[in-house]
């Protein structure tokens, strides 16, 4: 078997006395999408932008194509082609769709922006995920949150990412945008990427995921094939922090 | 008021500049009236520009400070001590080793001033973005500090008199470009204008993306290009007094004509440092990477710092910009008073803060416009001139002043939230 996309291999992170993470390991195959699981503060956000370069681990290390890699900040996980979708979406709220997707990585020529290259491409992106999405001009304080999701998510599409973090991507979504985005998933995860989900809603990742990861207080509880469980399993895991007897992946 | 509001953005016009232009033409006609047709004239309306050139660059740079969500308290201090030390530098030391009116003096001097604004601008910055200090606090003490040094320089004593070549730079009788220069620079601005419109629309049209109907960009362009113009137009019109015209004829040796010679004025040398300034700057913070950021640190810290922007090298650098700008406010003031006293740019923080506010900067960040700023400086200027013109003292001038900052903001706050969408 081939190296994993992404090993993340016995994490740990403590942020003044609180153990957020606590030796977690969890790994990634091309085209795999893994679901994270956990109550309310398990750790399960902090775990990710370790992986994004928001916080750097004190323990641990992650392993990219099998090589070890060293994830600084945010530009070194966008050199291994790691995008991020955050819980709460870092868009810049003054500036409109097309300003916020290439943020950080604006195409510029003879050192000026160039605005009308980077609206097409905005618009050629955008529209695929979305194509009702019509304010490109508009500051995106003005877009509903599915219309700001389709700009966070078309940010990483755009780049070309490998691996994608997508944490509680449809927390504010409506049904029908939430659908887009499952769809979404299941495109992106037939180009090979990788996916990591957050989320809260048991059905949707139960739907989407190939495996489970479970977190609570920081602790992996256990990485489960979703085909081999149940949701009651599952809920067990993240409510006891036990594994299931015979599951274990 | 709903049709009118979608002309405006069919056409892509600036509601709040086309606002403020109209109160300043109001301000304008108002003082006219009440002065007796003194205040629209070539005169005023050069001693105006003058007037308004230093507190306007320095608006520039706190334009870019308020976006990313500072202040900076410290630019009225910061432009006193500047101006004393280049004060001292042109006056006592450069002509003992260069000799009186060498004209290195006046250069030295300049780089001197702009330099040390940026050292000043920058160690507010550091210790704005690496250290965590707010700025608010960082900014409040170099008031103070930096005040306190202005007196230290000369123990309270004014520089005077500074180099002839530098004085030329705060725009006096010999301090502008002269008449033929000054269409030269309109029309090129005008050109470039055009040009710039047409490559613009061009570029969208290629592009299919939908552009403004080809008469509203024609006016818009009309309208754009009539500013430079007019503006040489009244600065052209202005006659330097006969006394000082005469003593220019004889130092360059012109023949006088029967009746006396006739010299206009044209553009004051300020008032083109603060266009090139603006139009650089603007440039900066519209058209590239770096403007960009200024913006979204504004409008999203944490998110652009995930993006990948170095906020707090962003931050200096900011700063140091803003002390530049202050380096050269201070070479402009104390060329223009043609000394340099501890007192120097008193005040000049509010002004320039008022200046910024007024032009639709808010202070939450993420959003303000260069443009606008200067035209809050024009407008504050002119009520300052415009009420000493009628007789009436600083006190009330404050207190007019004060009025209109916060009535602007409040009708700016008005207009938002009426705002549709
Ligand atoms: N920057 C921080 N400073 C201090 N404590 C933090 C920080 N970030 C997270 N924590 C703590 O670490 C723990 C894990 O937080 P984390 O955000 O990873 O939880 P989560 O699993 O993503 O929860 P949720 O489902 O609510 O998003 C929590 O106890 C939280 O309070
Ligand atoms: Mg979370």
């Amino acid at each position: 078997m081939t190296a994993p996309l992404v090993e993340m291999r016995n994490i740990s992170i403590s942020f003044g006395g609180v153990r957020a993470v606590d030796d977690v390991s969890i790994d990634l195959q091309p085209g795999e999408v893994v679901g994270l699981l956990g109550h309310n503060g398990a750790g399960k956000s902090t775990l990710i932008k370790i992986l994004s370069g928001a916080y750097q681990a004190d323990k641990g290390e992650i392993l990219i194509d099998g090589k070890v890699a060293d994830i600084k900040s945010s530009r070194d996980a966008r050199d291994h082609r790691i995008e991020t979708i955050y819980q709460n979406l870092a868009l810049a709220d003054n500036l409109d769709a097309c300003a916020n997707l290439f943020l950080g990585r604006e195409m510029t020529s003879m050192g000026l922006l160039d605005e009308p290259a980077m609206e097409a491409a905005a618009r050629k992106v955008i529209g695929r995920l979305n194509p009702n999405f019509k304010k490109y001009h508009a500051p995106v304080s003005a877009l509903s949150g599915g219309q700001r999701q389709s700009v966070a998510i078309a940010r990483a599409v755009h780049f070309d990412a490998r691996i994608l973090i997508m944490d509680e991507p449809t927390a504010a979504l409506g049904v029908q945008e939430t659908k887009m985005v499952a769809e979404l998933i299941q495109q992106l995860k037939r180009e090979g990427i990788g996916i990591f989900l957050i989320s809260h809603d048991l059905h949707d990742v139960f739907d989407l995921s190939d495996r489970l990861s479970v977190m609570k207080n920081g602790k992996l509880v256990g990485t489960v094939r979703t085909q081999d469980v149940t949701k009651d399993d599952v809920l067990g895991m993240i409510i006891l922090g036990k594994q299931p007897g015979a599951a274990a992946a | 008021m709903n049709s009118v509001r979608s002309i405006f953005s069919r056409l892509e016009i600036d509601e709040r500049l086309l606002g403020m232009i109209l109160c300043l033409v109001g301000i304008w006609i108002g003082f006219h009236l009440l002065s007796d047709g003194r205040f629209i004239t070539p005169r005023n309306l050069y001693n105006l520009s003058l007037q308004t050139a230093s507190v306007a660059i320095m608006a520039i740079g706190m334009v870019l400070i308020i976006i990313i969500r500072q202040i900076d308290l410290s630019v009225g201090s910061m432009l006193g001590v500047t101006a004393m030390i280049i004060g001292v530098i042109q006056t006592f030391w450069l002509p003992q080793i260069l000799g009186g009116g060498h004209p290195l003096i006046m250069v030295i001097a300049v780089v001197c001033g702009i330099t040390i604004g940026a050292a000043l601008g920058g160690l507010n910055g550091l210790m704005i973005g690496y250290l965590g200090v707010p700025s608010f606090v960082v900014t409040l003490g170099g008031l103070l500090i930096w005040r306190g040094c202005a007196w230290w320089v000369t123990q309270g004593q004014t520089v005077a008199p500074l180099d002839e070549n530098f004085t030329l730079l705060g725009g006096g009788v010999y301090g502008t470009i002269g008449e033929t220069a000054s269409w030269i620079c309109a029309i090129v601005a005008a050109v470039v204008i055009a040009f710039a419109a047409h490559r613009r629309r061009r570029r969208h049209i290629s592009f299919g993306f939908p552009v403004r109907p080809a008469w509203a960009e024609i006016a818009v362009v009309v309208a754009q290009c009539a500013l430079p113009l007019g503006f040489a137009a009244i600065m052209n019109a202005y006659e330097m007094p006969a006394v000082a015209a005469q003593k220019l004829a004889e130092a360059k040796g012109w023949d006088i004509p029967e009746g006396g010679i006739h010299i206009f004025m044209g553009i004051p040398i300020p008032v083109l440092i603060l266009v090139a300034l603006a139009i650089g700057v603007s440039l900066l913070l519209n058209k590239t990477r770096f403007g960009r950021y200024v913006f979204a640190m504004g409008g999203n810290l944490e998110a652009a710092e995930r993006a990948g922007i170095n906020v707090k090298r962003m931050t200096v650098w900011v700063f140091v910009l803003m002390g530049a700008l202050v380096g050269v406010s201070a070479i402009v003031a104390s060329a223009r008073l043609q000394s340099a006293g501890n007192s120097i740019g008193q005040l000049d923080e509010l002004r320039v803060i008022a200046a910024a506010v007024i032009g639709g900067c808010t202070l939450a960040g993420g959003a303000g416009t260069i443009s606008g700023a200067i035209l809050g400086a024009i407008v504050i200027q002119s009520l300052q001139s415009g009420m000493s013109l009628l007789g009436y003292d600083a006190s009330l001038q404050n207190i007019v002043t004060g009025l209109v900052l916060v009535l602007a903001v409040y009708i700016d706050r008005l207009y938002q939230q009426r705002r549709p969408g």
